[in-house]
């Protein structure tokens, strides 16, 4: 089993991002769950939110403990959360950055998602959507495919753009 | 046709596939997304029912008892609070003999407002005559939902049915979801003692202690027949769509030494709990109550019996383990978990286990032993 | 805790620091379930400086008669006033508050209006006007918003009165007012939500000045039964803008199917006709 863990802030589309990614994940044959972790759930506070991926059913509904992978859209909310909490040790960053971080123990990619939304013109209420675009950099890292990534995308999003975005995020990503 | 759902959503859909004629509800967290998906079918064209926006819960499930006495279809759901406010006329449907069915996403009761998963709400609701099923997963809530109709409608049940999932951990959470062509699993309604101005009846008028108790009789009357017409319901339901549920689901219970007894996700997850205590070479098994209401008969004697209660009755102890001891004849470790949305993990659950004491009531996360 | 629960834009907290500084310390709340409940913060932390008591959904009213009964039985003067959103006040809340102002309950109720459910996700309240899409009512509101003043009114309270979060110092002024009076007190104000009228979170005081500009809300109170409409509103009423201004940054009435932008304008023509008429009579 896989496990993933999105750190976002409410109204950014961290919960949507984890939806898409199960959704990809069902489409490459495997067992996923997606879910938000409720805490303060007003715009602007951090958010958490989680995929599990198996070969088999899924039976476990807790928080994950110890993450594969940690996934932070918004890089500010590391001000208050410590993203790497849990983390296993051989474990995973990604990271929406033009620039690179370094966690120690860690493995780190960055992906400047902000910025490719922006250059789509991927934008609403003013915010740009990033979780489209993360979907592009998780198939670069070999968590879902790209074509399951393009396929839940397109099923959740008419706008092109959305699919554009993540093949550019997919490229753009430093592996 | 498979896709990915929420249990909120995997209840709207089923929802949609039975088509209510008339559908009252109320929203109230985490139950809000089963009324707007609602909200979304019937205006959009999927769904071609009546959404009564009712202003309270009281009134949602008495706008459905008044539809359902002329023979439509109806549905509504809640939570919590909302059941709570509905307890009055919870009573009155399953009195009215009226086949409703209602979705309770389980959540906790205040004060202090709490809006995370615990089965006190529904489990308030055990005395009414209400038929109620807890499920586990998406597609369970999905399944249950479309079995709920058919059962209630039964001829020998004409009783209401709840189908409950618990609050965030189940209702937000997304698993796949393989959606079914009815076809003509669930049959017409007739609903005999409708209103029918041609055929004018009194209803629910005043009876007096002579006669009362005589109703009374008939709801558990029907109630002990539901048994039968739950199980025609489930093997047709595993004939025509392949999914087999039942009373209870049990896990690795042939031979075990150790029963642990939970109801909804926890009871999902307590599987977990026993691969691993089974590699550790303790010879444990899990078995999730789905049914609540009829309490089915559970063979639970010669084993150690950990019951894990996401409810409680203050002043005598967790309402399953007392349920089950009284039923089943048997001594238990009752556990008290997960009230509140408290987090109880499988290997909590495997604790439980590992440290049972027969007899003795443990509230999770209090550090004194009661 | 060093943030607000409140979503950015709030009106309803802008208005309750108005409230609270017009009823001074001696002053318990009642809440009902409402986005109140959440901005007060979350255990063991409260937001506010008095005593707040948060009470089920339907019951506010009915506990706070029970409060004030209780308060003045033993000599307190203490200020008892219910901060209720629209829900808890129009629809599921309509019993109790009915029943408080029957009873002549010495109490100030407060219906901060922000047109929906706002804590539980912007679902369709009585409050919603006609045509405004909420997440229960996606194709646009069939129904008219329920006339709670009117309701209110008919239990001849010695004061009532209308404001808004974007016009503080009337609010200020109106809250000060009721408490004088001995008795049940009504104050229904405006409370523009950025998330559930989607509209962007700095405009959410501009939004509140559009609603009186345009005449959509009036301002103004009640007497014993004598009514003034405020100035703001006396001033929008003479030279009123456009209906549309109002509408049109408001994401909850795009699109808005033109019999109920019909309906909309004609009750606004004769909610300005009848308060004008109304005070012109005394």
């Amino acid at each position: 089993m896989y496990e993933i863990r999105i750190h976002s802030r409410g109204g950014q589309g961290g919960v949507t991002a984890a939806h898409l990614l199960a959704l990809a994940a069902m489409h490459d044959g495997k067992y996923a769950t997606a879910c938000p972790f409720y805490g303060a759930e007003r715009r602007g506070a951090p958010i958490v939110s989680f995929v599990r991926i198996d070969d088999k059913s899924i039976r476990i509904y807790s928080q994950i403990k110890k993450p594969d992978l940690v996934v932070v859209l918004d890089a500010s909310v590391m001000d208050t959360v410590d993203v790497l909490q849990g983390l296993k040790t051989g474990g995973r960053v990604l990271i929406n950055s033009a620039h690179k971080y370094e966690f120690s123990g860690f493995s780190s990619c960055n992906v400047d998602l902000t910025g490719i939304a922006l250059k789509e013109n991927l934008i609403v209420a003013g915010a740009p959507i990033l979780n489209t675009p993360v979907l592009g950099a998780l198939a670069k890292m070999g968590i879902v495919s790209v074509d399951s990534a393009k396929k839940a995308i397109s099923e959740m999003f008419s706008d092109e753009r959305n699919v554009k975005a993540a093949e550019a995020a997919y490229k753009e990503m430093s592996a | 046709m498979k896709k990915i759902a929420t249990g909120n959503k995997a209840v709207a859909e089923a929802v949609k596939q039975v088509k209510p004629e008339v559908i009252a509800a109320y929203p109230i967290t985490p139950q809000t997304e089963i009324v707007e998906q609602i909200a979304e079918f019937v205006a959009g064209g999927e769904l071609n029912s009546r959404y009564i926006p009712v202003e309270s819960e009281h009134s949602a499930m008495a706008a459905c008892i008044g539809a359902s006495i002329t023979g439509v279809r109806t549905f509504t759901a809640t939570s919590s609070h909302g059941l709570l406010y509905m307890h009055e006329m919870t009573n009155w449907a399953a009195g009215a003999r009226l086949p409703i069915v209602m979705a309770n996403v389980n959540r906790s009761i205040g004060p202090g407002w709490n809006i995370w998963a615990e089965h006190t709400d529904a489990l308030q609701e055990r005395d009414t005559g209400w038929l109620q099923v807890y499920v586990s997963t998406v597609q369970e809530a999905y399944d249950a939902t479309l079995m709920a109709f058919r059962i209630a409608e039964h001829h020998d049940v004409l009783l209401p049915v709840m189908v409950n999932l618990d609050g965030f951990s189940l209702s937000h959470i997304m698993q796949p979801l393989d959606t079914v062509e009815l076809g003509d699993y669930i049959p017409p309604l007739h609903l005999k003692h409708a209103i029918d101005p041609k055929n004018p009846q009194g209803y629910g008028g005043l009876t007096g202690p002579d006669q009362h108790f005589k109703f009374r009789w008939e709801i558990e009357r029907s109630m002990r027949d539901s048994v039968k017409a739950i199980e025609q319901a489930e093997k047709d339901f595993a004939a025509r769509f392949g999914r087999k549920y039942g009373f209870t689901e049990q896990y690795r219970c042939e031979d075990a030494e150790i029963v642990v007894i939970a109801m909804g996700t926890l009871g999902k997850e307590a599987e977990v709990a026993i691969d691993n205590l089974r590699s550790e070479g303790i010879k444990a098994g899990s078995l999730r109550l789905r049914w609540l209401r009829p309490f089915p008969v559970l063979e639970l004697k010669g084993k150690d019996i950990v019951v894990i209660d996401r409810g409680y009755s203050f002043g005598f102890g967790g309402i399953l383990a007392n349920e089950i001891r009284a039923r089943c004849g048997v001594n238990v470790y009752s556990v008290i978990a997960g009230l509140g949305g408290q987090e109880v993990t499988y290997e909590d659950i495997a604790d439980f286990v590992r440290t049972r004491r027969i007899d003795e009531e443990f509230w999770f996360g209090v550090n004194d032993r009661v | 805790m060093k943030c607000t629960s409140a979503c950015a834009g709030c009106s309803d907290s802008l208005a309750l620091r108005y409230v609270l500084k017009a009823a001074g310390p001696d002053t318990a709340l009642v809440i009902p379930a409402c986005c109140t409940s959440v901005i007060q913060g979350i255990y063991p932390n409260t937001a506010f400086n008095v005593p707040v008591y948060n009470v089920a959904f339907a019951a506010a009213a009915a506990c706070a008669s029970g409060m004030s009964n209780a308060f003045r039985s033993t000599g307190k003067k203490t200020n008892v006033i219910v901060y209720a959103g629209d829900g808890g006040t129009l629809d599921i809340g309509i019993q109790s508050l009915s029943g408080a102002f029957e009873r002549g309950t010495d109490f100030l109720y407060i219906c901060y209006d922000n047109e929906a459910y706002g804590n539980t996700g912007m679902q369709r309240s009585g409050g919603t006007p006609i045509g405004a899409r909420t997440t229960t009512t996606p194709g646009g509101k069939t129904d008219v918003k329920k006339d709670i003043d009117a309701i209110v009114a008919a239990h001849d309270p010695p004061y009532m009165a209308t404001a808004c979060a974007a016009y503080p110092q009337d609010l200020f002024k109106k809250v000060q007012k009721a408490l004088t009076f001995r008795g049940p007190t009504f104050i229904h104000l405006l409370a523009p939500c950025p998330p559930g009228w989607r509209f962007s979170t700095e405009k959410s005081v501009e939004m509140g000045k559009l609603a009186v500009k345009s005449g959509m809300w009036v301002l103004w109170e009640r007497e014993d039964g004598k009514l003034t409409i405020s100035a703001q509103s006396r001033a929008a009423i003479k030279k009123p803008i456009p209906l549309e201004e109002y509408l049109a940054p408001q994401g909850r009435f795009k699109g808005i199917d033109p019999k109920s932008l019909e309906t909309l304008k004609k009750r606004l023509e004769s909610n300005i006709r009848k308060l004008t008429q109304e005070e012109a009579r005394e």
